[in-house]
């Protein structure tokens, strides 16, 4: 009996051991953006010529926005197009993977397009070379003048599949575009793609502007202008260039921001040297107070669930960023560091809020959780605030003003984005002077 | 009444002075430990795999040779042996080095060829004690934080003893997907993301069959980042092939399992 037990012990020690499979855990990588090369679009003969646009050098144009789009995120890294070995016609039709897996491209787009009947058709495919296969393949069909957004929903539909995010470049930035001396500037709003293309003015500067904020749905934008020499809180819709001032309050509105659902509007409303939160139903018309406290509550952001309401308020002494239930109640304060806090923006995702902070005379901008864990600054300056987030949630757009010299020399506003990694800081082209951007959301969402 | 109220503050007053002066003497420094560094039990080849470098073996064989010698004539060691090996040279040094090639071969077709390489060697030579003490520093650093994040996988030691893989082999293995595995840094940081791969391999490291251990969870909705991190995984090690294996005992690593694990790279 004995023996018979130490007999089936040894085996079971045996088999274990011979079926034991090595494990390695891999918890470190690079962090080198990805290699990918654009393969320019293979533009077919039998194409229609157009008046106003080169068709055939559209093929390229595109690959080039394409281009652009993925190096801007830092996530990428696109290859020169001089090293490609395969013509883009053949690669169309079926990549030689070897020859760009010589160039140590990791991913390929390659594409056609065509134009017919006044049409633009473009199809375009995306391969992992080292898997030798095809990621996915879609195709568009739009008006010929449409062709930099087919470029921007290519790139969206690309850094989705390769990052598992939603992309964030078929989208608008709205701005205030500021020119002249800094005690005598001219501010209008304008409108621009993300990537600084197809600018468009608003406004004509008759009138002070200032943060301008997308609704959801693209169609609206609320911004602060002047009504009979008070700040008001303005809608203004882009398709029909119609504005109107919101709601008949007796005293100064600023701070506007829309709910999530586009429906409501949320901001503040001063009288007496007290300002507290109020929102406007778009539809009914109907206003509603959020706070009521003798400090000055204000900048209001809704998380995308639309059930809390971040902003910023001086009840404590210092301003400070606070937490609220979209009624009023529960309200808490999330923030405790050194310096002041202010706009607080709660991100798409819902996870952080970014705001800027001031402390020993420098400006920061920066992310926390929502509930005012784990803060991190992502960039220091010495002016910069109004972060505004992408679709996403991945990058913030905000701007930064240089000091100026006497009389006002050498004053400059520009927009800059940064990713929440605090990576990848960058000056957005603008025609003028930028400050208080605003990220839409996905166009063609 | 006034004699007992008197001698009550009296005696309060005693109390008060006695505690004063005794309690902070009652206090005790707390004790410094010092931080407990976990000891790994792990099992290292008996001969390193790396084949020494033709330079390098002259080097150890001199060693060695004088070494015997100091031993053997019970001589004091010469002023050559007391100098490191890994002393740079000085300028002048090199100079009676070249002369004495000059001397031995033709000095037209090989002085260029000279010139290049000490210059080279020199530059090396600094730039390499440089880079050692670098790494030096940042490995005490890592330990450091490792420590203290109290995250030190235990897979290695696992593997030593389940497997017979020794740590080496393992380390150079990893050191070789580490280069290889671009990391989607697109991917959220507080989800629970752990892509494990099973491979079969050839004897030549190249790779004949590779599985991802959860593939059902790649189209499973909502799992959209789960799967471009497989991918990414994937991607990986068809980069790698072939991946840097153990000259022997091919049985032992046929079959092996990569764990690709993001979390600390994406949370910086």
């Amino acid at each position: 009996m004995k023996k018979i037990i130490i007999l089936l012990f040894t085996f079971f020690v045996v088999s274990s051991h011979a079926n034991a499979l090595i494990k390695v855990d891999i918890t470190r990588g690079n962090l080198d953006p990805l290699p990918i090369a654009v393969s320019p679009l293979h533009v077919e003969k039998t194409s229609e010529n157009l008046e106003n646009l080169d068709i055939k050098k559209l093929g390229i144009n595109i690959s080039s926005i394409i281009e652009k789009n993925f190096k801007s995120t830092g996530l990428f890294n696109p290859l020169k197009r001089e090293a490609f070995v395969q013509k883009p016609d053949i690669a169309h039709l079926k990549p030689r993977f070897e020859d760009w897996r010589l160039i140590k491209a990791q991913a390929l787009v390659t594409g056609k397009l065509s134009v017919k009947n006044n049409k633009l058709k473009v199809e375009f495919r995306l391969w992992d070379l080292t898997a030798s296969k095809e990621m996915i393949a879609l195709s568009f069909t739009t008006t010929p003048t449409n062709w930099r957004r087919v470029a921007h929903i290519i790139s969206d539909k690309i850094y989705e599949r390769l990052t598992g995010e939603e992309g964030y470049f078929d989208t608008r930035i709205i701005y205030v575009a500021e020119s002249g001396p800094k005690n005598q500037r001219v501010k209008k709003l304008a409108i621009m793609d993300q990537d600084g293309a197809k600018t468009k003015y608003l406004t004509l500067g008759n009138e002070l502007v200032l943060t301008p904020r997308f609704n959801p749905s693209n169609q609206m934008v609320t911004y602060l202008s002047y009504f009979r020499n008070l700040p008001r809180v303005y809608l203004l819709d882009i398709e029909t260039g119609k504005q109107e001032v919101v709601g008949n309050f007796p005293g100064m509105t600023f701070a506007p921001r829309f709910s999530p659902d586009g429906k409501k509007i949320i901001m503040s409303f001063a009288k007496d040297g007290n300002s507290d939160i109020f929102t406007m139903d778009l539809e009914t018309r109907k206003v509603e107070r959020i706070t009521e406290h003798s400090s000055i509550d204000t900048s209001p952001s809704y998380s995308p669930d639309g059930k809390y309401i971040c902003f910023n308020s001086d009840r404590s002494g210092l301003q400070q960023i606070y937490v609220m239930k979209s009624d009023g109640s529960n309200v808490k304060r999330i923030t405790f560091g050194n310096g002041i806090y202010g706009t607080p923006v709660w991100s798409p995702r819902g996870d952080l809020i970014a705001f800027t902070k001031v402390r020993k005379g420098k400006f920061y901008i920066g992310v926390m959780r929502s509930d005012g864990t784990g803060e991190r600054l992502l960039t220091e300056n010495f002016y910069q605030e109004a972060p505004s987030w992408s679709p996403n949630g991945r990058v913030l757009v905000f701007y930064r003003e240089t000091k100026s010299g006497a009389q006002g020399k050498g004053f400059s506003a520009k927009l800059w984005s940064i990713d929440i990694t605090g990576y990848n800081e960058r000056k957005i082209k603008t025609e003028t002077d930028a400050s208080d951007p605003s990220w839409s959301s996905l166009l063609s969402k | 009444m006034t004699k007992s109220l008197f001698y009550s503050i009296i005696f309060h007053a005693m109390m008060i002075v006695l505690t004063a002066l005794s309690l902070p003497f009652m206090t005790r420094d707390p004790i410094s430990l010092p931080p407990i560094v976990s000891v790994e039990l792990i099992q290292i080849t008996d001969k390193t795999n790396i084949p020494f470098a033709p330079k390098a073996r002259k080097i150890i064989d001199k060693v060695k040779k004088e070494e015997k010698r100091v031993v053997s004539e019970q001589a004091p060691p010469s002023a050559k042996a007391k100098e490191k090996p890994d002393r740079i040279p000085l300028p002048d040094e090199k100079k009676e080095k070249k002369e004495i090639i000059k001397k031995k071969q033709n000095p037209e077709e090989i002085k260029p060829q000279i010139r290049q390489s000490s210059e080279f060697e020199k530059e090396e030579l600094i730039n390499t004690n440089e880079i050692a003490a670098l790494i030096d520093k940042a490995k005490e650093e890592r330990a450091l934080k490792e420590i203290e994040n109290k995250k030190l996988t235990q897979s290695n030691v696992k593997n030593s003893f389940a497997t017979g893989l020794s740590l080496s082999e393992e380390d150079a293995l990893r050191a070789q997907i580490f280069g290889c595995w671009s990391v989607p840094l697109g991917l959220p940081y507080d989800k629970d993301l752990l892509v494990r791969l099973k491979l079969e391999l050839k004897k030549d490291g190249t790779i004949l069959k590779s599985e991802i251990i959860d593939h059902q969870r790649m189209n499973m909705p909502g799992q959209k980042f789960y799967k471009i991190l497989a991918e990414s995984a994937l991607r990986a090690v068809r980069l790698c092939q072939p991946l840097k294996v153990p000259p022997t005992g091919y049985e032992k690593w046929k079959n092996i399992q990569l764990n690709f694990d993001p979390t600390e790279m994406l949370k910086g």
